[in-house]
């Protein structure tokens, strides 16, 4: 009897609590991070503060667990039809800002508009059609079999598509994308998520405010009003937060990881990220690289170990691949290779044991401390007679100069969209090819089509396991032919007020679901 | 005094082209700004589109008269990252610089004049000596030093514990030293009071004059000892000079001499260097601002570069070529009127 009357008693908290938490929704959070959204128009432009924004003003199909799996928002359930096809279900019920109710056909309206965008149709590029069956349920289909169907769909955020149909009184179409120039979709904004925007100014703050028909009642967040403001310069950031200015910054830069955590009244989340730094060795620029021992003589003269402890002072990951821990391609038999005597060796064998002059190039503002790495890199190289002349650069002026592999060795940061191994080889691996775009940052010019087809491969390959095993093949087989320099993977770091505890709201990708945030 | 105007107008405008000119020849040199407004994996061939879009593929007399053009139409084109014309987007941060500049002058102001001319009527007497010595260091700190100092100090706070607290004189140390913090660290506030048109003012409430206190202290650090030392200077000079010693002679008062006599003529270098530093300040607003993330023209114009924002880039080195102008030509009008004996068109007499 008592234990059927504490079920009882339990089963009624249970029902009765996400009512009382959503209703009391009034908590105030003050966020800094060092960017804003540059745009309402979440498929204007494909970066993390536009990825953040589609997390608090809207909702994917589906979205990310902690452990880079997926759960359902939006989307109920899916299930494949056949190799090529994925038939999902709708939530029911879910209003948008607007007050508009969700369909299949705003999901078939977004799915077109994400194929216009400039940044986005890449991604969507395997898709080849959406098919509406009924108001809540929808088909997804791919010219071939696409084993990342899902982590496409995390993509899709469902746009309210009465809102953004038609002409503004001016007479402009409500749907445009404009990359530069204002449209109606860049400073209006109605999405089916937590928050809606109430207030904008662009570079100095952002006010949201908890949207009261949102659909998951179940959600035990309790932030009512979210004040976001941009502070690019580290030390205010942090200073912002020591002072109790505000209650949650992101990133935290690395130098001030002690002083956070020596703080009475702060909490600090750090985690390691996924994105690789790496530097290319371009072997059509130095006749040197071509030859294998020489790419892995600078593998092994390279202490990824010591940049992560020293230069990063911890807060990295050392990497010998690509795919970080956690993605399919990840091969845990590699490890950093550091060892300068075999280094020497190597280079010996090669013929350069006088060594040569290269020039290198980095920028000094994109990733953390990446003139700093590039420094100690050059020194490093030293030590094998590679004489490095080192050139580092503001990223504004770095990229043209990345674009026309412009230096012998060129420092680079990769994050996978896809949240997949095949992105990064696809991208900084593949032998370059200007149509498809294949290869697009490869500065090392490095090709092998023999890895390439089997990506190509693992990318039609539905059976997740087989794949896996393909693509860390493909890794090993980067790392025996030492293609590029693995450095590390940069770490990620948040600090908040005690209090606000964010850790559970955190991801490896950086959206935190502040939606879901309780603050005490 | 038309004459003068017209001078200072034409100047202004060949300022202006000089300027314009610069700006433009250096844009190749800013980097490419498509990187800011497009994700890395967009193709090469969507990136041509938009440049071509954006004109950016045209000639560079091409690109120039197009621009200039427009800008005898009063349009500076538009920001690429604000989307919006650039002159709007510096209408709407000038307010904030415009309030910290005039804060940090203020302070300068009813600081400055009291200390220097009480330094100069009392140089042995150690109050003016402690001034002297504190004006050497504060010239010396670079302003985001005396920033990162301040926010340190007045918004986190410190806890000292230096000196033994089990006795007296150390607790009392300890606790002398340390600081509360709780001063706003960063920003204008949430409460602003709308003037007019872009303004948007925090100065009419608490919360807003908090907020602009630590910026203010910053920004006048560096100008403060400068001013101080410069009408110490002038001061004591004035006071050797023949008239004051006849002035004494004749058996005025020393407050009329000190304030009526010596300081009006104290006043005319300071005031030319005023004008000048005027101009120097904009650039520090650039560091305190940064600083504070205090969103004014200097924190927009160093975003600005780092996005290769070229409109909006273009656009600010034309508005402060401008305010340079003006305040020039202001401070040789209040320099007239000052001293009437000055000539301002340098026409005869």
């Amino acid at each position: 009897m008592k234990k059927l009357l504490a079920a009882f008693v339990g089963s009624m908290a249970l029902a009765a609590a996400p009512v009382a938490m959503s209703a009391e929704a009034t908590k105030e959070l003050k966020i800094a991070y060092d960017s804003d959204p540059v745009t309402l128009d979440i498929h204007e432009q494909l970066s993390g503060g536009i990825l953040q924004l589609s997390h608090m003003a809207f909702d994917p199909l589906v979205r990310w667990t902690k452990d880079l799996g997926f759960e359902p928002r939006l989307a109920e359930s899916w299930e494949r039809v056949d190799e090529n096809t994925m038939r999902f279900t709708l939530r029911k019920g879910v209003k948008f800002h607007s007050g508009n109710e969700l369909t299949s056909a705003d999901v078939k309206f977004t799915y077109d508009r994400l194929k216009e965008s400039q940044d986005f149709k890449a991604i969507f590029q395997p898709f080849s059609g959406i098919k509406i069956i009924d108001d809540y349920t929808f088909e997804l289909m791919t010219a071939e079999p696409f084993p990342l169907l899902l982590n496409t769909a995390t993509y899709i955020f469902p746009l309210d598509s009465q809102f953004y149909s038609g002409e503004t009184e001016d007479g402009k179409d409500k749907n445009a994308i404009l990359k530069h120039g204002n449209s109606f979709a860049s400073e209006n904004l109605s999405g089916t998520g937590p928050f809606t925007v109430a207030d904008r100014r662009q570079g100095v703050r952002v006010e949201f405010e908890r949207f009261d028909d949102y659909w998951d009642t179940e959600s035990p967040g309790n932030v009512g009003k979210i004040v976001l403001t941009p502070i690019k310069e580290n030390a205010t950031r942090v200073s912002a937060l020591l002072s109790g200015g505000v209650d949650f910054i992101a990133p935290v830069p690395p130098n001030d990881l002690d002083r956070i955590k020596r703080d009475r009244n702060s909490e600090l989340v750090t985690m390691s990220g996924t994105r690789i730094i790496l530097f290319h060795m371009n072997q059509e620029r130095v006749e040197a690289f071509k030859n294998p021992k020489v790419r892995q003589a600078v593998a092994y003269a390279i202490n990824q170990e010591g940049i992560a402890a020293k230069i990063m002072k911890g807060f990295a990951t050392p990497a010998a691949q690509m795919s970080p821990a956690g993605y399919q391609g990840h091969n845990e038999n590699l490890k950093p290779r550091f060892d300068v005597a075999k280094a020497k060796q190597l280079m010996k064998e090669a013929g350069y044991e006088d060594g040569f002059t290269i020039t290198m190039m980095s920028p000094n503002n994109r990733y953390v401390n990446d003139d700093k790495i590039a420094q100690a890199a050059a020194a490093m190289l030293a030590r094998i007679n590679i004489k490095v002349d080192l050139k580092t650069l503001p990223k504004a002026q770095y990229w043209p100069e990345y674009d026309n592999r412009s230096a012998d060795m060129m420092l680079i940061g990769w994050h996978a969209d896809t949240e997949d191994s095949a992105n990064f080889f696809e991208f900084l691996t593949f032998c370059t090819e200007s149509d498809s775009g294949a290869g697009q940052y490869n500065a090392g010019n490095y090709c092998n089509p023999e890895i390439d087809a089997l990506v190509k491969k693992a990318n039609v390959e539905t059976d997740l396991d087989k794949r896996a095993a393909m693509l860390q093949e493909v890794e090993r087989r980067l790392y025996d032919d030492a293609a590029f320099v693995p450095l590390h993977w940069q770490d990620l770091a948040w600090a908040s007020k005690k209090g606000v505890n964010i850790a559970p709201v955190l991801n490896v990708m950086n959206f935190p679901y502040l939606g879901d945030l309780v603050v005490e | 005094m038309l004459a003068f105007l017209v001078q200072r107008i034409s100047q202004a405008l060949l300022v202006m082209f000089v300027i314009s000119v610069i700006a433009f020849a250096i844009q190749d040199g800013l980097g490419d700004p498509l990187q800011e407004m497009v994700g890395m994996s967009v193709s090469e061939e969507e990136r041509e589109a938009i440049r071509e879009e954006l004109g950016l593929n045209d000639p560079f007399l091409v690109q120039y008269f197009r621009f200039a053009g427009n800008a005898i139409q009063g349009d500076l084109g538009n920001s690429y990252f604000y989307s919006k014309p650039a002159l709007e987007v510096i209408a709407e941060h000038l307010p904030a610089t415009l309030e910290l500049v005039i804060g940090a002058s203020l302070m300068i102001i009813l600081l400055s004049v009291p200390i220097g001319v009480y330094a100069a009527i009392r140089p042995q007497a150690w109050l003016s000596k402690f001034f002297m010595g504190v004006s050497t260091v504060g010239i010396s700190i670079p302003v985001f030093l005396t920033a990162i100092v301040l926010i340190q100090l007045f918004s986190i706070g410190v806890t000292v514990n230096w000196f033994p607290s089990d006795t007296g004189w150390g607790q009392w140390m300890n606790e002398f030293l340390t600081t509360e913090g709780g001063l706003p660290s960063y920003g204008r506030g949430d409460e602003l009071v709308h003037l007019f048109g872009t303004w948007h003012s925090g100065l009419f409430t608490r919360e807003g004059l908090a907020h602009l206190l630590l910026p203010c202290i910053s920004l006048a650090s560096i100008m403060l000892p400068l001013f101080i030392r410069l009408i110490r200077a002038e001061m004591m000079e004035v006071l050797q000079s023949d008239y004051i010693r006849f002035a004494r002679a004749k058996g005025l008062s020393a407050g009329r001499i000190n304030f009526l006599h010596a300081l009006k003529n104290t006043m005319l270098p300071v005031i030319t260097v005023g004008g000048v530093q005027i101009g120097i300040m904009v650039a520090y607003t650039i560091l305190t601002e940064t600083v504070f993330q205090w969103p004014g023209l200097g924190l927009m114009f160093l975003e600005a570069i780092t996005r290769s924002d070229i409109p909006l880039i273009v656009a600010y080195l034309m508005v402060v070529g401008l305010i340079f102008v003006i305040t020039n030509t202001l401070v040789d009008l209040i320099y007239g009127l000052v001293n009437p004996t000055v000539k301002l068109a340098g026409k005869k007499a």
